[in-house]
């Protein structure tokens, strides 16, 4: 059993931070001994997480994102937060192939990605105020090894 | 993300190599549209073997082309031996759509690869 850690990053709206934020959650989460694809799960839902922050949260402008991640046990936490627009529908949100910028060829699938990818996913958000998405994964990679 | 490009006949063959995502895919997305139709071709291949990561961008630059490929009675088809690319592929549907090989004399001459 792996004791309780956490880690929180800090990072501005910019794209070029979306693969630093999961490569840095991928590197905290390997203390769990993930197998590759657990791993490769866990940077998607990342991905997906922080990317939704910067194209929709703040809509391109300049903001911060802030990711969060706490392991205990096998399990492993991670919370992606703005301050941006918000959203209004979430429900609506979450449905598999809805997008608000389907002009900007997105497809609607992230938050389908990460309900897919990881065990847990709630989403709060307040229209103005910002959202904020956490997500939970159980790693079996550690319990099968024993 | 390195991206190769190639023109053989009327296809327009894009292989990627390193990590598809919102950040990578606007210049990709410039670069293979100014070359398809700049040449104007009609059929693509994208080859995505060499794509250690893709997220939801990925699926949405793919189905962008294939609507680019349609509009002009054109064929696409990916080549792919990655079985994280093809869960997502797979999850998203567009395999239900675009045809998946193993590798890109496959993908020419139409057959289905295993
Ligand atoms: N952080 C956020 N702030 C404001 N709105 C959001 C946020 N995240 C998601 N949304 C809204 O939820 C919708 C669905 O998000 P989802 O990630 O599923 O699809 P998408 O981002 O539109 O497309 P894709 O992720 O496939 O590129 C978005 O179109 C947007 O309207
Ligand atoms: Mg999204």
């Amino acid at each position: 059993m792996v004791e309780k850690n956490h880690m929180r990053l800090e990072i501005l709206s910019k794209s070029t931070n979306e693969s630093f934020a999961r490569v840095v959650v991928a590197a905290f989460a390997s203390q769990l001994d993930p197998t590759i694809e657990e791993l490769s799960d866990i940077k998607t839902a990342v991905s997906e997480a922080v990317t939704n922050a910067i194209i929709h949260g703040y809509e391109y402008n300049e903001g911060i994102v802030i990711i969060e991640s706490t392991i205990e046990g096998n399990r492993i936490e991670i919370v992606v937060e703005d301050k941006g627009k918000g959203i209004d529908d979430i429900k609506k949100a979450m449905e598999p192939f809805y997008t608000s910028k389907p002009d900007l060829e997105r497809s609607g699938m992230g938050f389908t990605v990460m309900e897919t990818f990881m065990d847990e996913l709630i989403v709060e958000s307040q229209l103005g105020n910002g959202t904020r998405v956490k997500m939970a994964k159980v790693f079996h990679s550690l319990v099968d090894k024993e | 993300m390195r991206l190769s490009t190639n023109i053989v006949k009327d296809y327009l063959i894009v292989a990627f190599e390193g990590e598809l995502d919102h950040h990578t895919t606007e210049e990709a997305r410039m670069k293979i549209d100014s070359l398809y139709y700049d040449n104007n071709l009609s059929n693509m291949i994208l080859d995505l073997r060499k794509l250690n990561f893709m997220d939801s961008s990925g699926i949405g630059l793919i189905m962008g082309r294939y609507r680019n490929c349609k509009e002009r009675q054109g064929d696409i088809s990916i080549v792919n031996t990655n079985p994280s690319v093809e869960r997502i592929l797979r999850m998203s549907g567009l395999l239900k759509i675009i045809n998946m090989y193993s590798n890109i004399e496959e993908a020419i001459d139409g057959k289905r690869g295993e």
